[in-house]
């Protein structure tokens, strides 16, 4: 839809997982929703990542709102009537080294310590029952082994074409330049005088939603990134689970169609004045080496496709998601550093909750934008177990 | 049938195909060699399993994928016809 | 990246058809140091593709056009031009850095301007059982006999097109008279091409000469049906027989081989790849790069030269290869002379293009195909599919393919690419050029995962030009 003006309770300014999780959730709550998003819908990062949906692995204070997420996943037909390619599949980090596997035993002991049971520890027989091809030098992992995985650009369609049925209105191919106050309300502008106003607004710009807390009075050191993934050609099927390194970025995962996904976050280049990254091949070149050495059966494996995502990285690596501090009636969702895409729909659960009610007992509290002071530096330390995958 | 317009060559090119030898002549691509032995299938597809030949013959369309001396999905039409290539139909996954 | 392990170079060519070649010798004869990179293993691209190392028999069967050939690659044989056979560049970015693949092993080179020369490709024509084996392109046809002196005896063309009339006037000369020629060109587009025949020499020329092609092809006898529709293929294993209607009534060809055939179109990988701007042109329907009248792209310094920038033909790629090199030296600071004659003739050469593009424009039925037709050959993609995922909400082409795996199988979109767009189009109501095209990202063809990890920047090995 393109129109000069309009005017709802909700104004969300993104179109990706997070923008279309909490328009849709803030419809259920019967709230009239506006989306806004600057090209089409899941363009960016929902529509080109992983599409790992994980719990595993993950920093302590995003553990209850990925589960929260969980839950949703399995039940996702109940909530979109499409199952987003969702399917069941182990989540493995996998030791290469002692240190490694002394990395893995502390992890679960922490992760057990804090309540959780969903990640265990896999010696060398289990790993090899789950990852028959794994290189010898594997010498176990710490796994979730109901984890997932699913369609990044279904899913985030899914999301939005129900929105849509609880008349959400979209607005694609509408960049928004500015968001400020009018009288009580929000409004947010386009080129061409385009014009939305609101009650509410959020923010979920992803990589680039740090120009709206900028202009809400509270920049955030966030900086946009390039992680690269290649996908490979159809082979003959050898790994049904998510893998991962402990110690060398790699995520690799075979899918239905047989060909190999492979990512891992290493970064690409931005290409400065667009919305777009390119390869780096020297960088490329090491994921395919980590590839080949943890995988040799890939050997004759081809690379049929190499592409960036745009995520928004954050210094600690957690998102920013909760109130604005400086502005009534504003809020964010945005800054997910690559691993945002299996929080999208619980984090649009608790988004609606909060602007619907006004709270929300979902623990967000570590992902407060006050964490970062005015001249957008970090003020609270990071918790000493804070390593994450 | 696919006939040869040159005079006979001088010595021929074997390579198998599925075990089965084949001859060419200095100057074939394996797929131009396969074609001219009546061999138009290929591969199969991994989708269906539907059989393949050669399409363009010019390496854009990807159809004539076979094995080469175990390296997989190798372009036929872009691979000169050598003495002792060992070719296998493209399978399906 | 660029070290000074990396050779740079003034002007990297890639493709060495009669577009590349003559960039090549224009830039070597300026002063630049000239590097062609070539996918095949002779140079002459895949219009004067083995002219090299033809023997008589054929040269004389195919014709002296092809024969002229010869002289442009001797004469590019003999720059100072650093010819890279076998090469296959997989990727090519806007600060013209080019990896390429050469015999297992990668290799990077930089340069200060890029001509892409890498020419044309066959039109995608889904019909009904076109994914037959025995179903090949014509231009596939012409393959076989220029490359390899093979010519089937039991062959049916199916389509449109200059070419499918010069490969069957060739298969006549050598003996082999085709079994039938089915047009699809509908009858009144006689009258509306003729409106836009000018009557200069040079188009004059070339309608003279497509005139007597097809005498040659009616005085053969072989059968020749017009205004073709309804085409299926179809065949047990095989495709062995064409049913159509023409003429008011129903038709069945047996054969060995069926060639299709609705025109060329330019290859985009390397222009998409570089995110040069293109446009989509009515008349050629097809999408072309934006080029200013030196060829130069919207991306500074990346030149395209030949069928790539538009479908004209092997003279029109000549001069604008040797336009291209030109502005490249004279930007280069190189004292040249200017290339308006180069123009003037360049449109000479151009001037028949309305009227070709417009008789032989693609048939309605490749344009949109039957609910049942696989459009996206690599991953059995039908165009109902298609439909149905447009119907599902996917705006365009990339989501298209996110949707059903068409565009992902190892062709990379170049077959279905066209036809995806089209379709959207249609069925959205929307002109071909917002519905766009494909994202091309690299590798530009599947690159073994092993040469990946084995690439480092080091000098390539240059084969000097003997």
């Amino acid at each position: 839809m393109k129109a000069g003006y309009d005017v709802a309770d909700l104004i969300v300014v993104g179109g990706g997982i997070h923008g279309c999780s909490a328009a849709l959730h803030a419809a259920m709550r019967g709230m009239s929703v506006i989306v806004i998003e600057r090209d089409t819908v899941a363009r960016h990062a929902s529509g080109v990542n992983a599409g790992n949906v994980r719990r595993c692995g993950r920093d302590f204070a995003e553990m209850p709102i990925s589960v929260h997420s969980m839950n949703i996943w399995r039940h996702m037909v109940d909530l979109v009537d499409d199952d987003c390619g969702f399917q069941q599949a182990p989540v493995i980090v996998m030791a290469e080294s002692d240190s490694d596997l002394e990395v893995v035993r502390q992890r679960v002991a922490d992760v057990r310590l804090n309540g959780y049971d969903h990640e265990v520890i896999l010696d060398q027989s289990q790993l090899r029952e789950y990852v028959p091809s794994a290189a010898p030098h594997c010498l176990g992992a710490f796994a979730t082994l109901d984890d997932g995985h699913a369609q990044p650009y279904q899913t985030v369609l899914a999301f939005q074409r129900k929105a849509q049925a609880l008349g959400v209105r979209f607005y694609e191919q509408t960049a928004i330049n500015t968001v400020r106050r009018s009288g009580a309300d929000w409004e947010v502008i386009g080129r061409d005088g385009v014009r939305f106003s609101g009650h509410y607004f959020l923010n979920c710009a992803g990589a680039w939603g740090g120009e709206f807390s900028r202009q809400l009075g509270e920049p955030v050191p966030i900086e946009p990134i390039a992680p690269m993934m290649m996908v490979t050609n159809r082979m003959p099927h050898f790994c049904d689970a998510v893998l991962s390194l402990v110690s060398r970025p790699l995520s690799l995962k075979q899918t239905s169609s047989g060909t190999v996904v492979i990512g891992g976050g290493r970064r690409g280049d931005l290409v400065p004045g667009t919305l777009s990254g390119e390869i780096r091949f020297t960088e490329l070149q090491l994921a395919a080496e980590t590839v080949l050495s943890v995988f040799p059966v890939m050997s004759a494996a081809k690379i049929v496709r190499a592409w960036t995502g745009i995520e928004g990285y954050l210094p600690d690596r957690l998102p920013i998601i909760g109130r604005s501090s400086t502005e009534e009636n504003a809020f964010h969702a945005f800054g997910f550093s690559t691993h945002g895409f299996q929080l999208g729909p619980g984090v649009g659960d608790i988004m609606a909750e909060l602007i619907a009610t006004g709270s929300t007992n979902a623990p967000i509290s570590p992902f407060d934008i006050t964490r970062f002071n005015h001249d957008g530096a970090e003020t609270r330390a990071k918790p000493a177990n804070g390593r994450s995958w | 049938m696919l006939e040869h317009i040159d005079e006979e060559a001088a010595a021929s090119i074997n390579f198998t195909f599925d075990d089965q030898v084949i001859k060419a002549r200095l100057g074939d691509s394996i797929a131009s060699a396969l074609l001219a032995a009546g061999e138009i299938v290929v591969r199969s597809t991994p989708v269906s399993g539907a059989s393949r030949g050669p399409f363009c013959m010019m390496g854009v369309c990807f159809e004539c994928l076979v094995e080469v001396n175990g390296v997989p999905d190798r372009q036929a039409c872009m691979q000169p016809a050598v003495e002792g290539l060992v070719i296998r139909r493209g399978g399906g996954r | 990246m660029a070290g000074d392990a990396v050779s740079h170079y003034d002007v990297a060519v890639i493709g060495a058809g009669p577009a590349g070649m003559a960039a090549a010798i224009e830039g070597s004869r300026a002063g630049l140091s000239v590097i062609v990179l070539d996918e095949q293993e002779l140079p002459g691209g895949q219009i004067y593709r083995a002219v090299e190392r033809a023997p008589r028999a054929r040269l004389r069967i195919l014709g002296d056009d092809y024969a002229d050939g010869g002289a442009l690659v001797s004469e590019f044989r003999a720059t100072n031009a650093t010819y890279v056979a076998g090469a296959m560049v997989w990727n090519v970015n806007p600060q013209l850095i080019i990896d390429y693949s050469q015999d297992g092993a990668s290799r990077e080179i930089t340069a200060t301007a890029l001509v892409v020369a890498s020419g044309a490709m066959e039109r995608p024509t889904p019909v009904p059982g076109w994914t037959l084996p025995g179903v090949v392109t014509a231009g596939a046809c012409q393959i076989l006999l220029k490359a390899h002196g093979l010519v089937e005896d039991n062959l049916a063309f199916i389509g449109s097109g200059p070419l499918l009339w010069l490969v069957a006037a060739q298969m006549i000369a050598a003996g082999k008279r085709p079994v039938a020629i089915i047009e699809t060109v509908p009858a009144a587009r006689y009258a509306a091409a003729l409106l836009k025949l000018p009557l200069n020499p040079t188009a004059l020329g070339y309608l003279r000469k497509g005139a007597k092609l097809m005498r040659t092809v009616k005085r053969s006898k072989a059968p020749i049906y017009r205004d073709a529709t309804e085409i299926v293929i179809s065949g047990d294993q095989r495709a062995s027989v064409v049913n159509f209607v023409s003429g008011g009534r129903g038709h069945q060809i047996e054969a060995d081989l069926f060639a299709l055939h609705q025109g060329v179109v330019p290859n985009q990988q390397i222009t998409r790849l570089l995110r040069c701007e293109h446009r989509w042109d009515e008349r050629q329907r097809c999408f072309v790069p934006v080029c200013d009248r030196f060829g130069e792209t919207s991306v500074p310094n990346v030149y395209v030269a030949g069928d790539g920038a538009g479908i004209a033909g092997a003279r029109a790629a000549t001069l604008q290869g040797r336009i291209a090199a030109l502005r490249i030296a004279e930007k280069a600071g190189r004292a040249v002379g200017p290339s308006t004659s180069l123009q003037a003739s360049l449109c000479r050469e151009a001037s028949i293009r309305p009227f070709l593009e417009t008789l032989y424009a693609p048939s309605a039925a490749v344009r949109s195909p039957a609910a049942e037709t696989i459009v996206c050959r690599c991953e059995e993609v039908t165009a109902g599919c298609i439909r149905n995922a447009v119907d599902l909400g996917a705006p365009g082409a990339n989501q298209v393919k996110s949707f059903l795996r068409s565009g992902m199988g190892p062709c990379q979109g170049r077959f279905c690419g066209l036809t995806v767009t089209e379709i959207i189009a249609e069925r959205k109501g929307e002109a071909p050029s917002l519905v766009d095209y494909y994202r091309v990202r690299p590798p530009l063809k599947p690159l073994p995962l092993s040469e990946l990890a084995r690439f480092s920047i080091e000098p390539g090995t240059e084969d000097r030009v003997e």
